[in-house]
């Protein structure tokens, strides 16, 4: 077994072989969340720190559970309501934390580079649960896991990512973690939304859906982040969603057996058709939400190990 | 009364290279260049330059200071200290104080408090709107009277095309020299790095290039409307070179500038988001800098400044996006400089003829020369001397320079301002 990372900050300094390590270990939490006793003592003792500076249920819901059901004393702090108001800056409030002597400190922040920042001023392990439109490792690392599971590989499959790139971290780590595990990539979007720059970064770039999903295994689409936009990335809802929407028709230009994948949470009717999004015979995006759990225990894990110097 | 610098490798900007001499001062001025020996009167002070290059003091064009306003980050006294050491000897000031240098009034505070405590020269530059705003143009009569070599709103861009048109315009009726930034705000709003594979990457908001020169075009096309005298801060794309050689061509009065920071660094050294390495603009592609670098021996970029911008840490121990812009120069200049030297591609002469010679031409200072009868601004280094930067042995108030850990090369030996020696390592 192999994972040497002291924190686990984006996709872009993982090893192949560690990205593997982390998702056979998934693998094996996938079981244990399956079973009636959910629990396990991997990191019994330890505390976790989940800190938000950015809203978020999903994720920080999922990272709890993954604390607590492996043992560990877990804490939420929703920064946006507390030292931020008061000025406090960044590094004081991961100095204030480090005196308190945490395992694990789990950070979302608006900024990008924010979390590494954090990193550097703190003695325990950190997990970047999405800076900025820079990473959001965990959750590139769950869709690696589920399509894993749905198609037996992870390697030489044709995977479209589709909707808002440009503004999107969950983008930027799947298109690191599926380069690495060696897949072909295609980006569709408006141009607005899909910088051309990725087109430098070895994806394939396509301006529209059908000749982008074309003949692909797994078709990912993205949530567009209404809030993120300053305004016109594009013209309206409904065109977008006409133009680059998921429904059954577009759908299906790619292969029978691909899947639809979405990070959550969806807007129905902007970038999913409903119906899409719950035909259980090709969407896995209830399992994507399983996967996270299972994944976030596994990074979790292995951080937890090398802390204790355990790790192989 | 009289110095005689002996044994010293000459740099005369004016010709190609430099050669073996020795210079003779009378009280504040050049009495003599000589490639030979000179005899010297009775009584004269003798400096033994044992090979090293003597050259006329730097004339840094957009020097930050944080007074009024930012005394924490720099001060007059530190800033001149760090000159001296820096061999620069002329401070061109920058306007984008707190409150900016928009009236006579806090110009003649800036001259005051330069003459008390600065062993270097120190000439301001006013703002060219009320508080930097672009909207109404300063007492640009006034100012120039009281001292302003330069209007600049610093990286402030006026907008209001016809708010800048007419302060061109009433700019070239007093023959003032007009500094911008050539930027198309529209496009650069927000952005932290330029916009490319670097910045996608790292999530960072890019700015393309391609904004710089269309700021510049339309600043030119101003100055083709309003006949003015325009220098532009920092030209630090190769887009934006061929409109400046139009310019020239077509026989406008427009010069231009880069910073240290352009030619020596690219996008990627911002590496794993270090702040220091977030100038404005940001940092440019490989490409970039050394089209930029080509355009400087080419004499289509005039002018290398510091762009000595101090930001105290707390400024820039923050996430990139929010931290502050800039970094600072006066002491690293001359090395950084010098890397274009060592690495084969740029001579001393046309080194100096861009950070001695054209800004004080630019500006009518009478500073940057090697002939009798100029300032005796003068400053003896060692262009091999190997050193690896400690930031925190720099004078500045502020430590925020993106070359500190670096290997450099060149180190300054003496400094003398109007004859006098204000610095000696």
């Amino acid at each position: 077994m192999t994972f040497r990372a002291r924190h686990l900050l984006g996709i872009e300094p993982l090893h192949p072989v560690e990205i593997t390590t982390l998702l056979d270990l998934a693998d094996s939490y996938v079981d244990l969340n399956r079973g009636s006793a959910k629990h396990s003592d991997a990191l019994a003792g330890l505390t976790q720190i989940n800190m938000f500076f950015e809203n978020s249920t999903r994720t920080q819901a999922s990272f709890e559970l993954a604390g607590k059901r492996l043992g560990a004393d877990v804490m939420n702090m929703a920064m946006q309501a507390s030292s931020i108001k008061k000025g406090e800056t960044l590094i004081d409030t991961a100095l204030t934390l480090n005196a308190m002597h945490p395992d694990l400190l789990v950070v979302r922040h608006p900024h990008s580079g924010a979390v590494d920042l954090l990193a550097q001023k703190v003695n325990c392990a950190v997990l970047n649960a999405g800076d900025g439109r820079h990473e959001h490792p965990t959750q590139a690392l769950l869709d690696a896991l589920t399509i894993r599971r749905a198609k037996g590989r992870l390697h030489r499959l044709n995977i479209a990512i589709c909707g808002d790139i440009a503004h999107s971290r969950v983008a930027r780590s799947n298109i690191l973690l599926l380069h690495k595990m060696e897949n072909r990539i295609r980006l569709v979007g408006p141009p607005t939304l899909v910088p051309s720059a990725f087109g430098e970064l070895g994806c394939e770039v396509y301006g529209d859906m059908r000749e982008g999903i074309e003949g692909c295994d797994v078709v990912m689409m993205l949530r567009l982040q209404k809030e993120r936009m300053d305004g016109g990335f594009i013209p309206s809802e409904r065109e977008y969603y006409h133009r680059f929407g998921l429904d059954a028709e577009k759908l299906s230009f790619a292969k029978d057996d691909a899947i639809v994948m979405h990070p959550g949470p969806m807007n129905r009717g902007v970038e999913i058709d409903g119906v899409i999004a719950d035909d259980i015979n090709r969407s896995v995006i209830q399992e994507q939400v399983e996967m996270g759990v299972a994944v976030r225990m596994a990074a979790m894990d292995l951080l937890a190990r090398n802390l204790r110097g355990e790790g192989a | 009364m009289f110095t005689l610098f002996e044994n010293a490798q000459i740099i005369d900007p004016d010709r190609d290279a430099p050669f073996a001499g020795c210079v003779l001062t009378r009280g504040d001025v050049i009495a003599e260049v000589s490639q030979g020996p000179l005899a010297a009167p009775e009584g004269t002070d003798r400096v033994d330059c044992a090979g090293h290059f003597l050259a006329p003091g730097i004339v840094d064009i957009g020097v930050k200071i944080g007074e009024p306003g930012e005394r924490h980050k720099e001060s007059f006294r530190t800033a001149g200290a760090a000159a001296a050491a820096g061999g620069v000897t002329t401070v061109i000031t920058r306007a984008d104080t707190t409150p900016p240098v928009d009236t006579p009034e806090a110009l003649e505070f800036v001259i005051r408090r330069a003459a008390e405590t600065m062993d270097v020269r120190l000439h301001p530059m006013a703002a060219l709107t009320k508080a930097r705003a672009g909207k109404e143009m300063t007492e640009i009569g006034f100012l120039a009277d009281a001292g302003a070599v330069a209007f600049s709103d610093g990286d402030a861009v006026c907008t209001n095309t016809k708010v800048l048109s007419r302060a061109l315009t009433y700019a070239r009726s007093l023959d003032a020299l007009v500094i911008a930034h050539p930027q198309e705000q529209g496009l650069s709003a927000g952005a932290a790095a330029t916009s490319g594979k670097f910045a996608t990457l790292k999530g960072l908001a890019g700015v393309s290039p391609l904004a710089e020169r269309m700021g510049l075009e339309r600043d030119i096309a101003l100055v083709e409307l309003t006949g003015a005298s325009y220098h532009a801060d920092q030209i630090t794309t190769a887009a934006a070179l061929p409109v400046l050689r139009r310019a020239r061509d077509n026989g406008l009065d427009v010069t231009a500038g880069t910073s240290i920071h352009h030619l020596t660094l690219n996008a990627l050294d911002v590496g794993e988001y270090r702040t220091f390495f977030k100038v404005k603009p940001p940092l440019r592609d490989e490409d970039d800098r050394r089209a930029i670098v080509d355009a400087l021996s080419e004499g289509v970029i005039d002018i290398i400044s510091s762009m000595h911008t101090p930001q105290d840490e707390e400024s820039k121990r923050l996430p990139f996006e929010e931290a502050a812009s800039g970094a600072v120069g006066l002491e690293t200049l001359l090395p950084a400089a010098l890397r274009l030297y060592h690495a084969g591609g740029v001579s001393l002469n046309i080194l100096f003829r861009a950070m001695s010679l054209r800004p004080a031409q630019r500006l009518g200072l009478p500073g940057g020369q090697m002939q009798a009868g100029a300032p005796a601004d003068l400053i003896l280094f060692d262009a091999h001397a190997p050193f690896v930067l400690d930031r925190f042995t720099l004078r500045s108030k502020s430590k925020n320079t993106p070359f500190d850990g670096q290997r450099l090369q060149g180190k300054v030996r003496g400094t003398w301002v109007g004859g006098e020696n204000v610095f000696t390592a």
